[in-house]
């Protein structure tokens, strides 16, 4: 079908105008600030007068690499990421498996693992806080008078390593209803007819869960481990709220409480931005990086 | 025979195995209903109780009438509700133009989008704030709603472009050949088909848009303003010990979540595939 050239004009009018609203606002607050916050991490920024601000090239990102708070926040991030991301995957595949199945009350128990996905992560930092209390805790009182596990109250949230296990656990709990949801979607897709298959053939569980479940749902676990990864080297609020902002001694910030802190706390709106662009580029090598390595295996 | 009784033994253990998972994700919620419920005498009683030994609702009547509750409640609905119906209408905006107009740099344009869906939304407090600042938009519910609009308008757009490929061609080309413009055809069309991935998108931004934290505790520092997380994470810092009343406001401010959650929920699986799978 050949369209004249003014009905072309027309409808180009017509998209601009569909687009003009959208495009403004992501204009105003995401593309312009992103490319404002650039050019701030490459300043003494004064956030009272910017006229003031002075050009430090660098020296945001080089003071930042040296800081060993910075580091020290690099490797609590690396290792929420590398904790939660496995076992939210492991056991929202387990779920969906278990959900993927002719049973009843499938929706009740839909509700119940994805009731922390929609719960905000304010409450359900304060509410992992408060299980996690030295003292009357409700986790010390089953490790110790429960199951005998401990012999004294163990007080999670002064340690700079062991206030990490609230963390690491609130993050797995609060994600494996979502990724259930992504793998039973996943699981959905795939024809009954070759389970069923496999089973006349005599394949066992295990069988048919390694030889077709698994290579049939990689694309979404591909897609899960880009996506947990992003969102667990972002992690930001439960880390503020549980340890306020890195106590005990800033041991045991996440990288984003160290930019907030920089930012809001020290009023270094220089390192923040360049602790934010930082991570921003990290992210996404990473993804790059895991896209690559898991798209090759699938290929073979 | 045997594969009837293996059969109901497998399904017996997926049973038991759901119930012990969802007991196990359940119990901190029914820890902190249990502790809204208890008297500040029994916040740390030892051992700790999983069943109140007295009931009270004394923490929800102090909580909701303490620290201007009722006014945080209300603006979190403004925003949530300001949020989602702006969102909704201008990605449908965008998503129609992308799924069905022809322009220049379309493929360019849907790209620079999507980026939006890629950058941690936390990088941009910094120059948000300071753009905010600029525009006199900080300490206002409006700063709140431009900024979430935003954060939402990609993967929103992603979405509903999904939605709207899937409406037949003819529908449209029947309606353009009648004459009908393009508004016309969105509006009376494509809108009335595209009822379950409106209400996908309705129930993502009004979440987003409840439970967001990172912005509005940057944005909001004048009191009156405050949404729920701000102000329940602020209440405990000031009431540190009364733990019985935070958990009194926590549950109030879940119970719109969860009502949006459970009537929507089919609706909402769905989206959660579709937006998921396709990317």
């Amino acid at each position: 079908m050949r369209i004249s050239p003014k009905r072309d004009r027309k409808e180009t009018l017509t998209a601009f105008l569909f687009l003009a609203p959208g495009f403004a606002l992501f204009l105003l607050f995401l593309l312009g600030p992103m490319a404002y916050s650039f050019r701030i991490s490459f300043y003494d920024w004064k956030i009272v007068n910017p006229a003031k601000s002075q050009w430090v090239g660098l020296a945001n990102y080089a003071e930042t690499l040296a800081n060993p708070i910075f580091r020290r926040a690099v490797i609590n991030t690396l290792a929420y990421a590398v904790v939660t991301v496995p076992a939210q995957i492991a056991l929202g595949l387990a779920v969906a498996i278990l959900l993927n199945q002719r049973i009843r009350g499938r929706a009740a128990f839909r509700v119940i693992y994805y009731l922390p996905v929609i719960t905000s992560w304010v409450i359900v930092s304060l509410l992992f806080e408060y299980m996690f209390i030295g003292q009357a805790g409700l986790v010390n009182y089953v490790l110790r008078d429960v199951l005998g596990l401990i012999s004294e109250n163990i007080f999670w949230l002064a340690d700079p390593i062991l206030t990490f296990v609230p963390i690491h656990l609130l993050g797995i709990w609060k994600g494996v209803g979502w990724t259930a949801i992504i793998c039973l979607a996943g699981l959905q897709a795939i024809p009954e007819h070759l389970q069923e298959a496999a089973e006349v053939d005599g394949a066992g569980v295990a069988a048919r869960f390694f030889y077709i479940t698994l290579p049939l749902l990689r694309p979404t676990l591909v897609f899960l481990v880009v996506v947990l990864t992003i969102g667990a080297l972002n992690a930001y609020i439960s880390n503020l709220l549980i340890t306020n902002g890195g106590d005990p001694l800033d041991l045991t910030h996440f990288v984003l409480t160290l930019m907030y802190e920089a930012t809001f706390g020290r009023l270094d709106f220089g390192a923040g931005a360049a602790i934010s662009y930082m991570l921003t580029l990290f992210v996404f090598i990473i993804s790059v990086v895991q896209i690559r390595l898991l798209r090759r295996e699938m290929d073979i | 025979m045997g594969m009837k009784r293996s059969r109901f033994l497998s399904k017996t253990i997926t049973y038991i195995l759901l119930l012990a998972g969802a007991i196990i994700v359940f119990i901190p919620f029914w820890y902190m209903i249990v502790t809204s419920l208890k008297p500040q005498s029994y916040i740390f009683e030892i051992p700790p109780r999983l069943w109140p030994r007295e009931v009270t609702l004394q923490n929800y009547v102090v909580a909701l009438s303490k620290d201007r509750f009722g006014l945080y409640f209300l603006n979190s609905l403004v925003v949530a509700i300001t949020t989602t119906a702006v969102t909704v209408f201008i990605s449908s905006l965008l998503a129609y133009a992308f799924a069905r107009l022809r322009f220049p740099f379309k493929e360019a344009l849907f790209y620079l989008l999507l980026l939006g869906m890629m950058i941690p939304p936390v990088m941009l407090i910094i120059p948000q704030f300071i753009v905010a600042k600029q525009l006199g938009l900080l300490d206002s519910l409006q700063g709140l709603v431009l900024v979430y609009i935003t954060m939402n308008l990609a993967m929103q757009t992603f979405l509903l472009r999904g939605f709207f490929e899937d409406i037949p061609q003819e529908l449209e080309d029947a309606a353009l050949i009648d004459g009908a413009g393009r508004w016309t055809i969105f509006w009376r069309v494509i809108i009335p088909l595209s009822r379950p991935g409106l209400a996908v998108v309705t129930i993502f931004t009004f979440l987003y848009s409840w439970d967001e934290f990172p912005w509005a505790h940057v944005a909001i520092k004048e009191t009156t303003r405050r949404t729920l997380p701000i102000a329940i994470a602020l209440f405990q810092s000031q009431h540190l010990t009364e733990w019985g009343q935070v958990f009194a406001a926590s549950i109030v401010a879940l119970i719109p979540v969860v009502l949006v959650f459970v009537i929507f929920q089919r609706y909402f699986i769905q989206g959660i595939s579709t937006s998921g799978l396709k990317g």
